[in-house]
């Protein structure tokens, strides 16, 4: 129990280093980490493949795409940014109140498990499940690369200069 | 057996909740676009672990890390997308801030 | 035989992907033209009960697909304004390759809107709605111009946040009951006595799935995203994608997984009309021509909330039939301001009067689909609204009955208001060389008003046989 709370803690507090770090590369390296923490958390609970997933994907891959999409644009320019972290610490510290406020709201009616867990023995293997069972997921996840590459062409692809 | 689920799905609910309330914080109240991807990406965290949580508790931990293996799929097709409008939004105006792109009124 | 619907658009996405040559590039308009038109006449004169002619593949590739008379309807209005936005948008395309890039996005929006009607698993409703939704992102930032990435973008922040709170209650389900698809998770929550939990994955499911279909307070987004597509994607966007992502998933959800009790019905009876009313509040006030019908849509939308709201049959009979009839009568609203937008370059209703004489199809069929969608007689908008109408009395809901009259009059008066300004004013100097728009911009309109006409027309005769049974398939 005492390890899930902890990695429970690191989550939150990555969480909110990257909503309130001061600049962006910060920011996605508190994502990552907090990625990283749910991917512990994943292990913790018996779940290898989502884990495996999870840490190399989420981690590592979109950290890359959000760094090349930060040194793609410009930071503000120098003057602006001494003005703009008052102006931060001024919005975001409302933040803890709402997060305790969360808290307490949550303490006081807590989720109550009054159902029974069902007794049909399910299927176990992960790979069976995913490719026996679920052929309408995998349908949609080819569809899904398709979308995403032409999402990518679209935007990214410049438009040749003798059409 | 019932009231060990019941903390721990106590436990993580408590935790889920105040991570997406994080990430809403996150969305609504800053002034750069980037962040506010960042900040659907919390979110998307934050109900992954339910979604986990979810498996472990009903014993369909299978079908559990289906679900959390296809999320992260659209996850990972959806952030180049919103990127590239970022950058394209940085092209047409040269710069992130929120409040300069305001042109549509509504 | 229905696994075709899927299969077909995505063997030719791949093969008008394949390295072969620069001829293939051509073909893309006759597969997106072709698509549509076997999905209508598979429907209409096929025989796709799932079971029917089952193909070499059914034996391994088990998709589970589920077809009643609601996902039919749905498969038509899908069918119908892909070809109407395939037509428009050849014409209104830049280049060669901006053609290209929107016929395979198009068929790829077909392909996930398929997908979305016709899954009965809880998960892949979700997945095929992201893939819908994040298509639509990308159609409608497709020119590249600033207004696209703005409302593209407002776009993307709010449906993600929305299709988030609904994997929550996925999420939920998953843990109360161990099951995803429909059936299952049905039989799983009626054995349970009482379940606290499911009222919070309820609530998660309403406001995710209002956020979704633009009912208010939710409903910002709804017009800037329809302003800033460019108009071919506006009329598949107001048409099938926001409504099928929402409203569809909403009826299906409310259906087949969830009972509906007496507070969830009052919560829907409730945003229905607020959102009938603000919408139509909203509309007077507008000059942009888009952004009337943008808030038009979401007025119209209430009015299908309320008939699903009522939980009788008849109630959600009509609210199937006002869907269609949206459906078709935006599309063609859509095709007429992009017509006169085509001709005139702008979409300030200040600006422009007395078009009447200079584009008279467009004027006729844009007359049409207003009285239409007021609720006039014999057109089809006045029987769906009727029916709406009746089953709010026979249930009881006599002031909603009164309010929902109301809100067909305002209907009726800022449309009277756009047509007699945008047509009928004295002629202008300024616009005196506008001509009648291109055949691509005229033959959707024309198809869609004859429909119109045509449904509300033969109405008596085909209620009986068409309309009514649809209560039978959503009990």
């Amino acid at each position: 129990m005492t390890l899930h709370i902890i990695v429970l803690t690191a989550f939150l507090a990555f969480a909110l280093w990257a909503v309130l770090a001061r600049t962006l590369i910060q920011s996605t390296i508190g994502l990552a980490l907090a990625s990283a923490s749910v991917s512990i958390i994943m292990f913790q609970f018996d779940a290898p493949w989502a884990a495996v997933f999870e840490l190399s994907v989420c981690t590592a891959l979109i950290s890359v795409v959000f760094v090349s999409t930060i040194s793609l644009t410009n930071p503000p320019p120098k003057n602006e940014i001494s003005m703009l972290y008052w102006d931060r610490f001024k919005r975001f510290a409302y933040l803890p109140i709402f997060l305790l406020l969360g808290g307490f709201l949550f303490l006081t009616n807590k989720i109550p498990i009054d159902f029974l867990a069902p007794h049909i023995e399910p299927e176990k293997d992960f790979r069976l499940v995913l490719w026996n069972l679920r052929h309408m997921d995998l349908f949609g996840q080819i569809i899904l690369l398709f979308v995403g590459v032409f999402g990518v062409v679209v935007f990214f692809k410049e438009r040749p200069k003798n059409e | 057996m019932n009231n060990d689920f019941s903390i721990l799905v106590n436990l993580y609910g408590l935790f889920v909740i105040l991570v997406f309330i994080c990430g809403l914080y996150c969305i609504m109240l800053t002034k750069n676009l980037i962040r506010i991807l960042i900040g659907i990406e919390i979110l998307a965290k934050a109900v992954t672990l339910m979604v986990i949580v979810a498996g472990y508790v009903s014993n369909h931990m299978a079908v559990a890390q289906t679900f959390v293996i296809t999320v992260i799929i659209i996850e990972v097709v959806l952030v180049p997308v919103v990127a590239g409008l970022i950058l394209g939004i940085f092209q047409k105006t040269d710069t992130l801030d929120v409040q300069k792109i305001r042109n549509l009124q509504g | 035989m229905l696994s075709l619907l899927l299969l077909l658009p995505l063997a030719s996405v791949i093969f008008l992907n394949l390295p072969i040559g620069k001829w293939v590039r051509g073909t893309a308009l006759y597969f997106a033209l072709i698509l549509p038109i076997v999905q209508i006449s598979l429907l209409l004169f096929g025989n796709i009960a799932p079971g029917a002619i089952a193909p070499f593949y059914e034996k391994t590739v088990k998709l589970g697909l589920l077809f009643d008379d609601t996902s039919a309807l749905m498969l038509l209005i899908i069918g119908i304004l892909v070809f109407c936005s395939v037509i428009v948008g050849n014409f209104l395309a830049e280049s060669e390759y901006s053609k290209f890039k929107f016929m395979n996005l198009v068929i790829l929006t077909l392909l996930a809107m398929n997908g979305t009607v016709l899954t009965s698993d809880l998960f892949s409703l979700y997945i095929f709605i992201e893939i819908t939704a994040i298509a639509s992102f990308i159609l409608i930032a497709m020119n590249k111009d600033l207004f696209g990435f703005e409302g593209a973008f407002k776009y993307v922040v709010i449906s993600t946040i929305a299709t988030l709170l609904m994997l929550s209650g996925i999420a939920i389900v998953l843990m109360v009951t161990g099951e995803s698809s429909f059936s299952a998770a049905k039989a799983a929550l009626q054995s349970l006595d009482s379940c606290h939990v499911i009222k919070l994955a309820i609530v998660l499911f309403l406001v995710g799935l209002f956020l979704k279909s633009g009912m208010v307070p939710f409903h910002g987004w709804v017009p800037d995203a329809y302003v800033a597509a460019p108009p071919a994607v506006a009329i598949l966007l107001a048409g099938c994608a926001t409504k099928i992502g929402g409203l569809y998933s909403l009826l299906r959800v409310f259906d087949s997984v969830f009972t509906i009790n007496f507070q969830i019905q009052s919560v829907l009876l409730a945003v229905g009309l607020i959102s009938a009313i603000i919408g139509a509040l909203g509309a007077l006030a507008q000059n942009d021509m888009k952004r009337l019908l943008a808030y038009s849509s979401i007025s119209q939308m209430g009015y299908i909330l309320l008939g699903i709201g009522v939980g009788t049959p008849l109630g959600k009979a009509g609210a199937l039939f006002h869907f269609f009839n949206h459906s078709i009568l935006k599309g063609l609203l859509f095709t007429n301001s992009s017509a006169v937008e085509n001709q005139t370059k702008t979409r300030d209703l200040e600006k422009l009067k007395g078009l009447g004489s200079r584009m008279p199809i467009t004027a006729v069929t844009s007359v049409i689909g207003s009285l239409s969608t007021a609720g006039i007689p014999p057109l089809s908008g006045f029987w769906s609204k009727l029916i709406i109408l009746i089953a709010l009395w026979k249930a009881g809901f006599y002031t909603l009955v009164l309010f929902a009259a109301l809100i067909s009059l305002l209907t009726l008066s800022y449309f009277l208001s756009m047509q007699r300004q945008l047509f009928f004013g004295k002629d202008s100097v300024v616009w005196k060389d506008v001509k009648e728009a291109d055949f691509s911009l005229v033959f959707p309109a024309l198809l869609l008003a004859s429909i119109t006409v045509g449904v509300g027309v033969l109405f008596p005769y085909i209620v009986g046989s068409i309309i009514l049974p649809f209560k039978g398939s959503i009990l």
